[in-house]
């Protein structure tokens, strides 16, 4: 059936590797058995030529068009995929896929152990950004796709989109990557460190051992509130709040909260705190910062076995994931030969801005996924 | 067809691997892949017209040209094509150098500031020339640097340059004498001295 943006959709969800085919992680350790949650939108042609894969952030799922039941709002990148959008539906069939570790229908740390019957806590496996994407290519096989017209994603999106250009060349015919990098770096890692010893300093964590007791919620939240704000420019804060004041005509001269800035910074984390789960914060964060592209030390080397063509995007004001990094990228790509285009887009959204900017997005997106052969 | 990309369109044999540096809205790009079934990237900096050689289906880099030929590996184009730009870049002797450091020939096209209505103005309304190929106030104009076909060819003299092929035009003519003097801009095909 043709796909609709007003169209309810449902998260559909497949298991694979049950004991004892469970799945290799690079850590050494083995996860089985594997659910994957995902969405599609579109129809998959006779060939299987169609598909693109879509990856979302550290904090979303694979909710990324359409409504679900009772919501009021789209998916995350609604703006993007759709008749006619970027992402055109009536062209393509759009697969958007959850990662392991997480808390959005895929196999993580709040799920059931079946050695234990318990929730893995803790005992879950680490995985990295490369174990999400051999997870997903399972996914890929069971649904006879042979190769893809593009793997798209921003952010820890973009990373994974990246990575499938390198662990699967020949499945790969394009890849989008919008505000990301090859490597987590200190900057990164630090800001990172912050938001887990926030969750592993409040007391109800208790080791990550607290499900079905009280959630480390204050920790979760305060992770989530500079989370925020690296998500956010100088710019685009200031033009959001200012120094405007919560419903009072002066400073209270006490710490109960003044500005605006500070309500939003708490309401959006304390719905964080019962949308996510604080363990799968502390994997997926650390996927993050184990995440480094250059084998042995070198990136163009990393990029040698890619095929793909690179469309590379990053924007002015993100200093989580600052432009610079992304024409690292760009100069390893074309080290190899490989056919890549880059844009910084002059934008004060910060790193929001590949969630916000789709207007610009959509004039570079759609003609360059006409470029993939396949 | 504007007569500079004509007579690039000969220059450029088919099948070739093309850069062209400040590609604009990359149209220049787009005939050569077309016409000559030839492959390429652009270097840009000007953000709207990235989004018009995305549009147009082409390779493109938001970089500048000073900083944007060191991600290239040596020889990896047959041409590179610095069509209006050279006047523009900061260090033009370093971008000559490296287009031939990473391509084999250079095709450069350039404006000529000592065409005989600039020379007029200059001697007779004692003023900086501005004509329709040089439209630029001197307040405001793209342009860093002022050249004549005769310095360019000095230029090329100077750093081992061999020049295959000068061609100057006016509007859409050729211009087959003095063409320091009557040509407004210069269609330049370049190899490097052995």
């Amino acid at each position: 059936m043709p796909f609709n943006n007003q169209d309810i959709i449902t998260t559909q969800t497949i298991t694979f590797c049950e004991q004892p085919n469970e799945l290799r992680l690079e850590s050494g350790e083995k996860l089985g058995p594997i659910t994957l949650a995902y969405e599609t939108y579109g129809e998959l042609n006779q060939n299987k030529s169609n598909a693109i894969l879509i990856f979302h952030t550290l904090t979303s799922d694979a909710h990324a068009a359409g409504f679900h039941e009772g919501d009021k709002k789209p998916g995350w990148w609604d703006k993007m995929i759709g008749p006619g959008k970027a992402f055109d539906t009536d062209k393509y069939f759009l697969i958007s896929v959850n990662v392991i570790g997480g808390c959005k229908g895929s196999t993580g740390p709040a799920s059931i152990d079946p050695k234990t019957g318990k929730p893995y806590g803790l005992s879950f496996p680490f995985v990295t950004i490369g174990d999400m994407v051999s997870a997903q290519k399972l996914l890929i096989d069971h649904m006879g796709i042979k190769k893809l017209v593009c793997t798209a994603g921003g952010s820890m999106g973009g990373l994974q989109a990246l990575k499938w250009s390198v662990m699967y060349p020949e499945t790969t015919a394009s890849v989008i990557v919008i505000a990301a990098n090859t490597r987590h770096t200190a900057q990164q890692i630090a800001l990172h460190e912050v938001a887990r010893q926030a969750i592993m300093g409040d007391p109800d964590w208790h080791n990550g051992d607290y499900y079905g007791k009280s959630i480390p919620a204050r920790g979760l939240a305060l992770s989530r509130m500079v989370g925020h704000i690296t998500y956010m420019s100088d710019k685009s804060m200031e033009e959001k709040f200012g120094r405007k004041l919560i419903s009072k005509e002066r400073l209270g001269y006490d710490f109960n909260q003044d500005f605006q800035v500070e309500s939003y910074l708490k309401y959006r984390s304390d719905t964080f705190v019962q949308r996510f789960d604080a363990n799968s914060y502390l994997y997926l964060s650390k996927a993050l910062d184990y995440f480094d592209m250059a084998e042995d030390g070198s990136l163009s080397k990393s990029f040698s076995r890619a095929k793909a063509k690179f469309l590379i995007v990053s924007f002015t004001s993100d200093w989580l994931y600052p432009t610079y990094q992304s024409k690292q990228m760009v100069k390893a790509l074309k080290v190899n030969d490989l056919d890549v285009s880059d844009i910084v887009i002059n934008s004060d959204y910060g790193h929001d801005a590949f969630l916000v900017e789709a207007e610009g997005l959509t004039k570079l997106v759609r003609p360059f996924l006409k470029r993939a052969k396949i | 067809m504007r007569l500079d990309h004509k007579i690039i369109l000969d220059f450029v044999k088919p099948q070739s691997k093309l850069l062209d540096l400040g590609c604009g809205d990359g149209s220049l790009l787009a005939l050569l892949i077309k016409e000559k079934s030839c492959t390429g990237t652009g270097i840009e900096l000007d953000e709207k017209a990235i989004y018009e050689c995305i549009a147009k289906g082409l390779t493109v880099s938001h970089e500048n040209i000073d900083s944007g030929l060191a991600d290239y590996s040596n020889k990896r184009f047959d041409y590179v094509i610095l069509s209006e730009s050279l006047q523009q870049v900061l260090n033009p002797r370093r971008v000559i150098l490296e287009s031939f450091r990473v391509g084999k020939k250079v095709i450069v096209v350039i404006p000529n500031f000592t065409h005989i209505r600039a020379r007029f103005q200059i001697f007779f309304r004692g003023r900086v020339p501005i004509t329709k190929e040089l439209p630029y106030q001197w307040y405001d104009t793209p342009n860093l640097r002022f050249l004549s076909l005769k310095d360019f060819r000095y230029f090329c003299r100077d750093n081992s340059i061999k020049i295959l092929q000068e061609i100057g035009i006016v509007g859409n003519k050729k211009v087959l004498v003095r063409p320091n003097l009557f040509a407004n801009a210069g269609v330049y095909l370049l190899e490097r001295g052995k």
